[in-house]
């Protein structure tokens, strides 16, 4: 820490570029992957939506830049800060964005494409409370269930847990309110996994799981679910059930992914891309794009990058000395790897449709610096854990 | 912190399984099972799209349009994409009849599919072609549609041609009409799988059934790439349509004119007339030049969808099924006009030409005397006298002398028949094989005849006779049906004495229909060739250029001699003047257009009598024949001859206008069009 306090020390450009400066030390296959799929993201958004005007085809295009631009300011500013602060105003984080979750529900929330999570803020841009509350929900929790308990100082405490279990759910009814399925089991699924990363004892993660897992057929048979909700579950058992309605996005999504062949038909030439027979290929089914236009060979590209995003991750959270920024890193890599898992795998007919978007790839502004600064608090956690070579 | 890196290290191997998961499945569906999904992603993406020719014209002999293309804004609605919306469309429609002003309930009833219990308005047409839903739009709800496909999907407005009537109601039914492609008609057709198209339609009825193939032209084929909203992206291919042959008929379109109002002021005369026809052929070739019967309708009820309403009424029973030309297809007892084939017969019997026949009031039958009509008695006459003055027992006695010499009621192995037998010859009894869907063969009785029709009705007379009808209301009706049921069941296969008697006259069970007269008539004051007509003249090309022209079969010649046909021809030439039409054209000038032709009132059980008329002009050189019949018309002289002299009238321009000055000839010197018009490019004169 006194390294890095003389470091802070010198001129701005020693900072930058000196010995043992910054950009010497983070960790560049983590960025690089970002930056990879950033710019296939652009493509594919850029190829999603170049027919929706033909006076200006790339407005979209344009507009996901400026999002990941202002994605990449927000990822200098916090990668290179020291993240612990964040540890500091957490709450105050957690309490900004379930006054957020809270607005969407009241007349000055918007509903955009049948999600009512929207807050408008001016020149076309919109703000997705529910995406922020995601990493600040990874802060919150890691705070609280950082502090050992007294006992055994690998394990947290019991009474933290409880109220972790609270604050995430009161998030996710907020979330469930407007509602979103799909955000509200990425938060589930966050809380899940930094409770059982913080060392709750094995029998609690098995009585935790077999509760979630009532939890979740007690939603089930009570018909808490929309019929739509219910619908999209059993349209990925059997997708013959509703081939018109979410049947139809399942089916034309594996249509489009499985056209694509090994090669892929080019970028920009994928015939069911360019026909938008799959709904939201812009955001939540860009996969498809990737799939259709730049074949196998391409999407199991970006799953690579994605791949070594997470992993590279998980080395971070390995690496670290002490417990919250471990439970941070941790958190981050369960959250990006569920989005993954779920947003990849319901085009191609493994998870249920949900919307859920991909992380650094899918259009979409909140989505987008959430995501950057997830990964600025990865890279900073790497910046300050790892021993400097002096 | 050894625990939390215990567990994270659980967590990156669950990262790396799911890697793996994903990349399996990945390399399942695009490299295994990823052709399968080209084919799958082709099948959803492009469209054959059939693009229906444009339809030839239909042209009268001087190129005069009888039905042509008219342009018009569709909106068509493609039911299979409604029907896969979650709301089935309801939506859509909703929103369409606010734009077209046409209720919804109306607009739900005319795209289902017709089928049993299921009544117009409905589609009868393929279930994968539009269906339109609303023609003569204005432009400005047209581009609403167009401009608005999100909210709109599945609609579509584009310009179709419709078939449009110049003239009205004239020839309609011998025009036919035009009806929407069955699935199953097009899948026989040109072996096109193609799952939409513009309205395509089949010609159903008339010439645009008889040449439908000729008039349709070529379907263009559209492969196209469409988007999830159906709208078209690209053009893959494209064979464009090749316009239909313009079909140039026989038909001179004045003349039918004339045709068509001499049977309306018929039929205004005769309020109870239950039909007519009217047919004008030309004797030289043997060509249709007008045609025409009553009840009509307007063809125009058929484009664009027809109503329920209409529907209905065109086939009722009491609009008198105007839809059924009862020149082709209607079927009567010609009465005095067949005299013309029974004199033949006399005299290709052996009877002689130039001798002497009795004309008593009646003659006497096995006890039944036939009288001729009005009593009238003219002694010893000749042929010729017995022509003009229409006298029956001329005819009576030779037809039941033939009937002897073939063995009476115990006929011989090999009966000679000659009056049947001539009527046969002159193409009675069987159909003329004009270029006309629905045509009658109408009947001439003979000994086979009615032994074939005594072995098919021989049960159910026998168990009539002894039952009776007891579901008739009218006693003596009832009455009168059961003993003929009697006789049937014990002597029908017996042709009786009276059965030779009444087909002399065109009587009894004999029924022709006023096309097949008119051509008999032809083939007798013509060159004694009987032909089977054609309305068809010539198929030309969209650019003019001839294709096909259409030839008029020679079934054989008449067996009857030149001599025998112009004794026949000349004593009819005297009916107008001196004759049983004398009355009708009276103050007719004769001397300028000598008319030829043959009364006949045919008695109808329980109706009135059938009217008839078969004339012939110019009588010394005859160039056409015209026939008329009015049913329930009374006396041939007093309804139908006048009907034919009103039509001579207009077509050598010998009458005065509705305007008190003379008319110009429809056909000066009644010479119809020997050469087939020349047309432009697009169809019309």
């Amino acid at each position: 820490m006194t390294e890095a306090m003389r470091v802070g020390r010198g001129s701005l450009a020693r900072r930058a570029i000196g010995r043992g400066a910054v950009v010497w030390r983070m960790d560049w296959l983590l960025l690089g992957a970002v930056l990879a799929l950033s710019v296939v993201g652009t493509l594919l958004v850029w190829s999603s939506t170049r027919t929706w005007s033909s006076i200006e085809p790339t407005a979209m295009a344009k507009k996901h830049v400026i999002n990941l631009l202002i994605g990449l300011a927000l990822y200098s500013a916090v990668a290179v800060s020291d993240y612990r602060w964040l540890r500091t105003y957490a709450p105050v984080l957690y309490a900004v964005a379930l006054l957020g979750l809270v607005l969407v529900l009241t007349p000055m929330g918007s509903t955009i494409n049948g999600h009512h999570s929207w807050i408008m803020v001016g020149g076309g841009f919109a703000v997705q409370p529910d995406e922020l509350a995601k990493p600040v929900l990874v802060l919150m929790l890691a705070r609280l269930l950082a502090r050992p308990s007294e006992r055994d100082k690998d394990r947290p405490r019991a009474l933290n847990v409880a109220l972790c279990i609270a604050l995430t759910g009161v998030a996710a009814g907020l979330i469930m309110l407007e509602p979103d399925l799909g955000t509200t089991m990425v938060l589930a699924t966050i809380t899940g996994a930094i409770i059982v990363l913080s060392g709750v004892r094995k029998r609690w993660v098995v009585a935790g799981i077999l509760l979630a897992a009532a939890a979740g057929a007690a939603v089930w048979s009570l018909g808490l679910l929309k019929p739509y909700q219910v619908a999209r579950f059993t349209a990925l058992l059997d997708p013959s059930t509703d081939p018109r309605g979410v049947g139809y996005n399942s089916r034309q999504a594996l249509v489009a992914i499985g056209s694509g062949e090994l090669f892929g038909k080019g970028l920009f030439h994928g015939g069911q891309t360019t026909g938008r027979f799959v709904p939201e290929q812009h955001t939540d089914f860009i996969f498809t794009v990737a799939g259709e236009e730049l074949g196998f060979v391409g999407s199991v590209a970006v799953v690579a990058l994605l791949g070594v995003i997470l992993l590279r991750g998980a080395r971070i959270a390995r690496m670290c000395n002490d417990r919250f920024s471990a439970l941070v890193a941790g958190g981050i890599v369960a959250w990006l790897a569920f989005q993954t898992l779920v947003n990849v795998g319901m085009t191609i007919g493994i998870m249920p449709i949900t919307g859920v978007p991909l992380p650094f790839v899918s259009y979409g502004g909140t989505a987008t610096f959430a995501n950057m600064t997830a990964v600025a608090v990865l890279q900073a956690i790497h910046l300050r854990s790892r021993p400097f070579s002096s | 912190m050894t625990r939390l890196r215990g567990r994270l290290i659980v967590l990156q191997v669950m990262v790396i399984a799911m890697i793996v998961v994903l990349v399996v499945r990945l390399w399942q569906v695009q490299v295994v099972q990823g052709s399968r999904f080209v084919t799958v992603a082709t099948e959803t993406r492009t469209r054959e799209v059939r693009v229906p020719a444009l339809r030839g014209a239909i042209l009268d002999s001087s190129g005069r349009p009888l039905v042509r293309n008219r342009t018009t804004l569709v909106v068509s609605v493609d039911r299979g994409r409604l029907e896969r919306m979650p709301d089935g469309g309801d939506a859509v429609l909703r929103r369409l009849s606010g734009v077209l002003k046409v209720p919804l309930p109306k607009l739900k009833m005319e795209i289902r599919a017709c089928g049993p219990g299921v009544s117009r308005p409905c589609w009868p047409g393929s279930p994968y072609t539009p269906i339109p839903v609303a023609t003569n739009v204005n432009p400005r709800a047209a581009l609403q549609i167009l401009e608005r496909q999100e909210d709109f999907p599945g609609v579509t407005a584009d310009i179709q041609a419709m078939r449009d009537y110049p003239n009205g109601r004239d020839a309609a039914q011998l025009l036919g009409y035009l009806q929407p492609v069955t699935q199953s008609e097009l899948e026989k057709r040109e072996g096109l799988k193609a799952n939409y198209s513009g309205v395509d339609l089949t010609g159903r009825d008339g010439l645009e059934r008889t040449y439908d193939a000729a008039l349709r032209g070529t379907a263009g084929l559209r492969a196209v790439q469409v988007d999830r909203m159906g709208k078209v992206i690209t053009v893959d291919q494209q064979s464009d349509p090749v316009p239909g042959d313009v079909l140039v008929t026989s038909i001179d379109a004045k003349v039918q004119r004339i045709v068509e109002k001499s049977l309306d002021q018929a039929m205004q005369e005769i309020p109870n007339s239950d039909g007519a026809a009217g047919v004008v052929l030309d004797v030289k070739t043997g060509r249709v030049i007008a045609m025409a019967s009553r009840p009509n309708y307007d063809p125009r009820v058929w484009t664009g969808g027809i109503t329920e309403k209409d529907y209905r009424r065109l086939l009722s029973d009491k609009s008198g099924k105007p839809l059924v030309s009862r020149a082709i297809a209607g079927e009567y007892a010609p009465g005095s006009t067949f005299k013309i084939s029974s004199a033949s017969a006399m005299i290709a019997d052996g009877e002689p030409l130039h001798g002497t026949y009795q004309c008593p009031g009646a003659y006497t039958v096995e006890g039944r005397s036939y009288p001729n009509a009005g009593g009238m008695s003219l002694g010893a006459i000749s042929l010729h006298e017995a022509l003009v003055k229409s006298c029956d027992t001329v005819f009576y006695k030779s037809g039941y002398e033939e009937w002897l010499r073939d063995g009476g009621k115990t006929p011989k192995s090999k009966v000679k028949e000659p009056m049947p037998n001539m009527a046969k010859a002159y193409g009675f009894g069987r159909r003329t094989g004009i270029d006309l869907p629905g045509e009658s063969p109408g009947r001439i009785p003979t000994r086979a005849w009615k032994r074939d029709l005594y072995n098919s009705t021989r049960a159910e007379m026998c168990r009539r006779a002894k039952i009776g009808y007891p579901e008739m209301k009218n006693e003596s009706r009832a009455a009168f049906a059961k003993r003929l049921a009697n006789e049937n069941c014990l002597e029908g296969m017996i042709f009786h004495a009276y059965e030779a008697v009444n087909l002399s006259i065109g009587q009894g069970d004999v029924l022709v229909t006023p096309l097949q007269l008119a051509r008999a008539y032809a083939a007798l004051v013509g060159d004694g060739n009987v032909r089977s007509p054609r309305l068809g003249w010539a198929l030309m090309r969209p650019d003019g250029t001839l294709h096909k022209e259409i030839p008029v079969p020679v079934e054989y010649h008449l067996p009857v001699s030149d001599e025998t046909r112009t004794y026949i021809r000349k004593a009819l030439s005297e009916v107008p003047s001196d004759g049983t039409a004398a009355g009708a054209f009276r103050g007719f000038p004769l001397n300028v257009v000598k008319i030829g032709g043959k009364t006949g009132t045919a008695e109808v059980y329980g109706k009135e009598d059938t009217s008839w008329f078969a004339s012939f002009a110019p009588a010394d050189n005859p160039r056409l024949v015209t026939v008329v019949m009015v049913a329930q018309g009374g006396f041939g002289a007093s309804t139908a001859a006048p009907a034919v002299r009103r039509i001579w009238e207009g077509i050598f321009g010998l009458g005065k206008g509705d305007n008190g000055k003379p008319v110009q000839p429809a056909l000066p010197d009644g010479k119809p069009v020997t050469r087939l018009p020349a047309i432009s490019r697009d169809g019309t004169q």
